[in-house]
């Protein structure tokens, strides 16, 4: 059972994907970079939040997942590029057969697992397909 | 630098070994490489072990102590170091053993893997498995390791055209490789309609897609090449040992369908041996799932990027093809152990360059490589030995 804060540190990122941006470089982060891999210690970084409208970049179904997951499965899961670069994982909420490479996404705020019936429920971000991108 | 070569070798059988403890499987690995060597325990100067979750499978830690202790080394008080990159951590403490001889800090080390991986549940396992991805960014979403490879095995289908049969073809070409190892978890061969009927794990990965869950272990014996006659009538040359890493999500790759770490250390093993993939007589590659074998491949560059999946249909992975792929059958086949296999990826090795493989022996070999990931691509070492 994990404690309060490990949750709790990372509220802006995953319920705001809040990243970082290299004004040196102009490379974006998600998520945040304290160091920036292109320019090291010459990086200018400053906060960035993302709107969270990306495209399919790879998925699949989990069928079988880890004990916390199980109650989910099936679920799909996406390698998700934003819109300025960066990529992420995160779930997509569609039917298996909607989902095609190169499709819109938008970020929706969900419950994302709890621990067992009397542990932290905890949330961030998930994705739904973007209507008529399909 | 010092050459170093490898003067004895020893691995368990693989398997669920429900009888024995992590202690026993590495008290009976050490004595199997010991006594293929005349080296004595007084000689023996330093020890690494791969292990990579000690912790989460059998709840111990410290298992450098450890394994000194259990191999009766402990009054010696031999420097004993416990390594982990996850399932690379066996190829991590060859390297790290290599590197001991090499710079002539040490003169005798062992370099050993073990995990003993089924005392807990399987949603224990595949969680202490997941450990190696990123878990703030990729599992606390839920991802499993089945799940980012089967994110590559996606992309890789959708770029290049590889098909779910060439997938299987892989399974089926390790199983037939497994069923003439005696050490192999598995001994039964499989066909591509097996593999495509058993249960999806994560879509397009089915379970016989995937590498089990298995207890075991592996040693080597390393010491100068100048004295390495003086313990073996057989000693195998190590002419690299290359390690790279990378970013460890999967999503902050450059390219989804390629394991960058696995170029670059391709690229430093063949610079040091003075080789190119061409003079590679056969290779034991990381298949933790078949997709893995496939880009494992193409990123050492026997084919062409994208050409992966062909491979094993036309033949050119299979015993007596062009290049044998995972003659020991392969994590998929033989079984990953996943602080063991990297190990015992040396020991096939060392069995079929001195022409001890049996039914699976590849002929007239003189240079074999071994390609050892951790995580999906985080961490990959490779290595380079000939007789």
């Amino acid at each position: 059972m994990s404690t309060v804060p490990r949750f709790w540190r990372h509220i802006p990122q995953r319920y705001n994907l809040v990243g970082t941006h290299c004004e040196k470089c102009d490379e974006y982060y998600y998520p945040p970079r304290t160091i920036c891999p292109n320019c090291r210690r010459n990086a200018k970084m400053e906060d960035y939040k993302f709107s969270g409208m990306g495209t399919v970049l790879t998925y699949t179904t989990i069928y079988n997942a880890t004990d916390d997951f199980k109650r989910q499965t099936p679920y799909n899961l996406a390698i998700i590029e934003l819109l300025e670069g960066p990529r992420l994982t995160g779930q997509l909420i569609c039917s298996p057969d909607e989902i095609k490479i190169g499709m819109k996404v938008k970020p929706v705020f969900r419950i994302l697992g709890k621990e067992g019936d009397r542990g932290i429920i905890y949330y961030g971000t998930k994705f739904v397909p973007v209507e008529g991108s399909v | 630098m010092r050459s170093v070569s490898i003067i004895g070798a020893g691995c368990t059988r693989f398997g669920e070994r429900w009888g024995d403890s992590l202690r026993d499987l590495v008290v009976e690995t050490g004595i199997m490489a010991l006594e293929d060597t005349s080296v004595s325990g007084e000689e023996i100067d330093g020890l690494y072990v791969g292990n990579m979750s000690g912790g989460r499978f059998v709840e111990q830690e410290h298992i450098g102590a450890l394994i000194s202790d259990c191999a009766g080394l402990s009054r010696l008080h031999v420097p004993s170091t416990r390594v982990e990159a996850a399932c690379a951590s066996g190829g991590l403490a060859l390297r790290q053993g290599v590197l001991a001889v090499a710079s002539g800090y040490s003169d005798v080390v062992i370099a050993a893997g073990v995990e003993k991986m089924t005392d807990v549940t399987g949603g224990v396992a595949a969680d202490a498995l997941a450990a190696a991805a990123d878990r703030e960014w990729e599992c606390f979403f839920g991802a499993t390791f089945p799940a980012l490879y089967a994110m590559i095995a996606r992309l890789h289908m959708h770029r290049f055209g590889t098909t779910r049969e060439e997938l299987a073809l892989v399974a089926v070409k390790n199983h037939h490789n497994g069923s003439m190892n005696p050490i192999s978890q598995y001994q039964m061969e499989i066909s591509v309609e097996k593999v495509l009927r058993s249960p999806l794990v994560a879509d397009p990965l089915r379970v016989l897609d995937c590498s089990p869950i298995t207890d075991g272990a592996a040693a080597v014996v390393l010491a100068p090449t100048e004295v390495a006659r003086k313990y073996s009538d057989a000693p195998i040359k190590i002419l690299a040992a290359a390690q790279a890493s990378d970013t460890l999500a999967l999503h902050d790759r450059r390219d989804i369908t390629t394991l960058d770490a696995s170029v670059y250390a391709a690229r430093k093993a063949f610079s040091q041996a003075g080789l190119a993939p061409k003079d590679i007589d056969l290779a034991e590659v990381h298949d933790a799932f078949t997709i893995g074998e496939i880009v494992a491949i193409e990123d050492l560059g026997f084919v062409e990027k994208g050409e992966g999946g062909k491979a094993a249909e036309e033949g050119l992975t299979a015993i007596g093809g062009k290049i044998p792929i995972n003659t020991s059958g392969g994590l998929k086949a033989c079984g990953h152990p996943v602080g063991a296999t990297g190990i015992k990826q040396a020991y096939e090795m060392v069995l079929q360059l001195r022409g001890e493989a049996g039914k699976r022996q590849v002929e007239g070999v003189e240079v074999g490589l071994t390609h050892n990931v951790g995580g999906c691509g985080g961490t990959a070492l490779v290595h380079i030995m000939s007789r």
